[in-house]
């Protein structure tokens, strides 16, 4: 197990340096931090000043990888890749590159909490709605719920989550009044904000996941154990709960498992059309502001949360299914 | 003259037909494919949606043949004067429209003509909005009426309701009589096998015939009464109203069309070389090839999707704005804009294809088939053309037609975003994200939002329905998982 952890943390160390040049080489190579600055300061005439000013107040003047003038030690760390993608190593993201030049840990910090609280109940009601509405279609299988429940579980999947937000935001805020449009209040009161959206993307979502954990208790359902379990006289019920549910569980972790990054990166979508200052928003802010130090750190952040997350549930396999072993 | 113009989109738009044609030859020679293929058509589901996908695939290619119009020669004494010393008309330059036109665009060239100033509500022929004009010489503050929508009409509160009745009717009837035309003649190819073209016709009724032809029949008619209808009404009305700068919204949504279509088809084609090449070459060789490979993706899919296009996005974005001599005209620029976020979504999204391909290559190259081909010494190269890449391309096609519609959504993601396609380029997420600023007026403006809503999920519910008849025919093992009603129950 420890052995596992080791070597799982080791590759995940090594695809994060993948990430890291990879980042690196898209954001400084194929444009140079001239044209970046030109881009960010914008107008049609644009100074040499003005570009060299903008550089130097970002550290963006230094030379790429390999500083010759600076002594010793300094000509691998006094340079762009040093300050701008080997530090993200020590989760130390640096300054935006917007006017203002926020502290990006720091915001990525508060913002964090603001996504989760939209994230996590999320998840877990996503979880047990999609789970129980598909185990409510095997349950009638072959019958007409069966069949138009799947109809419906492929209509809503054909429709945008876009939609979903508007129609939803429509009805519920500008013609019925029940729950604010868009907004944040912190505490207690972000229930009210937080009431709408969650269940907009839990409707959203909802087709896709149901029909695909349909299949998987489908799948199993045709297994030996299911029918000596029937044989024993065990009711239908109490087979797809006991039974197949336990036994599926291992696809329902992958599958959910692959939203984990997201419930702390939050969802682009959802924050910004409602207006809730998490980490989507950010994101979303940042690529309209075209603040490339911010979309670097979220792509970095993204890779760490996807490995850390791949590792929880490698970690989940062995508690769903003990003959699971990490090695 | 016209002066063609091939856009790079076009230009893979129509290699794609090719390519399909070519398919479709493969079809005709292949037992084994054609007897897939007859599965699919035999899904009622998959043969109604591949009817309306064929629908949609039409307005599309329509939409990608691009001209310049040629300017007609200024008539001013200069310039004449000039053209006539220097040696006739012949040799007078020609002047090209800066503006690249589609077939469609000179299809639809009545809707892009009948522009209003301001919104409209469908089939309207008064303004939404209270204008102040003259009438009878006094300033008044009212409804105006449209300069173009239901133009014609005398009075139109009396004759409107029955003018607009009229002609949806006489389009719904001709476009009813061309599917009764359409039924008839389907009898007519039946009439062999089924004793004549009345008993044909009478099991077509029934739904006894060898492929699902009722149900393809009845897609047929709802399609062309509602087309009939609606193209029976756009000269005069317009028929999803206008948006805030008086533009026809069904032009809008027709245009969008394509766009989704280019997304759909082109971002899968782009995955489809690294994913099949690298993944055949990891599960041919193993060892530390298929380490690398699976290194490649594995950094690829840890970043989230939509971080990593955005990433990309905006670098595109830089250098086209250092690079502005790459192209000629406006619609230009969109263009090569959405072929590069083809591209993006190509190069980012290869991952789940190459990890499929892998597997699959992993198990066959143990085949006999495979070991027999190296016993008599074949090389690694041809072994993977002609022994792997055929057997592994029925993936290649399930996670194409599976991966189209996803595409299409996403689209109106990343526009929303403000990483999609270029603002001046029509396309669902373009119109939704105005359809959102609109939803909060007053009056509420719901058509631009309802079209791009009704458009949207015909073609991508068409597109799953489809997709799913062709996975259902080319791996057995989702079939069994396919919804049945189960016709005689047991009491």
């Amino acid at each position: 197990m420890l052995n596992y952890l080791i070597r799982r943390i080791g590759y995940g160390a090594l695809i994060l340096i993948g990430v890291n040049l990879f980042t690196f080489i898209l954001f400084f190579t194929v444009n140079t931090p001239d044209d970046m600055a030109r881009l960010n300061i914008g107008g049609k005439r644009v100074t040499q000043e003005q570009i060299d000013k903008w550089k130097s107040e970002r550290g963006y003047d230094k030379p790429l990888y390999w500083n010759d003038k600076a002594p010793g030690r300094e000509k691998a760390t006094d340079t762009i890749f040093w300050d701008r993608s080997v530090s993200l190593f020590a989760l130390d993201f640096g300054r935006s590159d917007a006017q203002n030049a926020i502290d990006i840990g720091h915001e990525i910090k508060t913002r964090m909490g603001v996504s989760l609280q939209l994230a996590v109940p999320l998840f877990i009601l996503q979880v047990i709605a999609s789970v129980a509405f598909a185990l409510l279609l095997v349950f009638f299988r072959h019958s007409r719920i069966d069949f138009w429940g799947v109809v419906l579980c492929v209509l809503m999947l054909s429709i945008s989550s876009l939609f979903y937000i508007i129609v939803g935001q429509l009805t519920f805020s500008r013609l019925l009044h029940l729950v604010p449009m868009s907004g944040w209040a912190g505490g207690l009161d972000a229930a009210k904000f937080l009431m709408l959206p969650i269940a907009l993307a839990l409707l959203s979502r909802l087709g896709g996941e149901a029909r695909l954990y349909r299949a998987m208790f489908l799948e199993e359902i045709g297994k030996d154990y299911v029918r000596t379990a029937r044989a024993k006289g065990l009711s239908e019920a109490v087979v797809l709960f006991r039974h197949v549910l336990k036994n599926a569980l291992i696809p329902i972790i992958t599958s959910a498992g692959s939203y984990l990054p997201y419930v702390f990166l939050g969802s682009l979508v959802f924050e910004s059309f409602f207006g809730i200052p998490g980490l989507g928003t950010f994101v979303v802010e940042a690529i309209t502001g075209q603040d490339f130090a911010i979309v670097r750190s979220m792509v970095f952040l993204g890779a760490v949360l996807y490995i850390a997350s791949n590792v929880v549930i490698d970690l989940t396999y062995t508690w769903a299914d003990p003959r699971v072993r990490l090695m | 003259m016209p002066k063609l113009v091939f856009l790079w989109t076009d230009v893979v738009l129509w290699a794609m037909v090719a390519v399909l044609a070519w398919y479709a030859w493969r079809i005709k020679v292949n037992p084994n494919l054609r007897a897939n293929w007859y599965k699919v058509a035999r899904d009622p589901a998959a043969l109604c949606a591949g009817i309306v996908l064929a629908l949609f695939a039409l307005v599309t290619l329509l939409d990608s043949v691009h001209f310049r119009r040629a300017l007609l020669p200024v008539v001013s004494a200069s310039v004449s004067a000039s053209v006539n010393a220097s040696g006739g008309r012949g040799d007078a330059p020609t002047f090209y429209a800066t503006n690249a036109e589609s077939l469609l665009d000179a299809l639809l060239a009545r809707q892009i003509e009948m522009r209003e100033t301001d919104h409209s509500r469908p089939l309207a022929y008064m303004s939404l909005k209270k204008e102040s004009f003259e009438r009878d010489r006094k300033a008044v503050h009212d409804y105006a009426r449209l300069r173009y929508g239901g133009a014609h009409l005398g009075d139109p509160a009396v004759q409107w309701a029955a003018d607009v009745a009229l002609r949806a009717l006489t389009g719904a009837a001709i476009g009813l009589a061309a599917a009764g035309l359409a039924a008839l003649l389907a009898a007519l190819a039946l009439r062999r096998g089924h004793g004549g073209v009345m008993p044909a016709l009478r099991d077509i009724a029934i739904d006894r015939t060898e492929l699902p032809l009722r149900a393809a029949l009845l897609t047929a008619a709802v399609t062309a009464v509602v087309a009939g209808a609606v193209i029976a009404l756009m000269g005069r009305y317009h028929v999803f109203g206008t948006d805030q700068t008086g533009n026809d919204v069904l032009y809008q949504a027709l245009k969008s069309v394509r766009t989704a279509f280019v997304i759909g088809m082109l971002s899968t084609i782009a995955t489809l070389p690294f994913a099949v090449i690298l993944g055949v070459l990891a599960g041919y060789f193993k060892g530390w090839v298929d380490e690398a490979i699976q290194y490649l993706y594995t950094v690829l899919t840890s970043v989230p999707n939509v971080l990593l296009i955005a990433a990309c996005v905006l670098m595109v974005q830089v250098f086209l704005d250092k690079h502005p001599e790459m192209f000629e005209t406006g619609s230009e620029r969109a263009d090569l804009k959405i072929f590069l976020l083809c591209a993006i979504l190509g190069l980012t999204g290869w991952a789940t294809l190459c990890r499929l391909v892998r597997g699959e290559t992993l198990k066959l190259r143990e085949l006999d088939f495979v070991q027999a081909a190296t016993a008599f010494g074949v090389g690694h190269a041809r072994i993977m053309a002609r022994h792997i890449a055929p057997n592994v391309m029925h993936l290649v096609l399930i996670t194409t037609v599976l991966s189209f519609s996803d595409l299409i959504l996403y689209e109106a993601v990343l526009t929303y975003v403000g990483v999609g396609v270029d603002p001046g380029m029509n396309s669902f997420g373009g119109m939704i994200n105005l359809a959102r600023s609109e939803m909060s007026r007053d009056p509420l403006v719901w058509w631009s939002f309802a079209a791009a809503f009704g458009f949207m999920v015909t073609l991508v519910l068409a597109a799953n329905l489809f997709a799913d008849g062709v996975r259902d025919a080319f791996d057995p093992r989702a079939r069994s998982f396919r919804p049945r009603l189960r016709r005689s129950v047991v009491a």
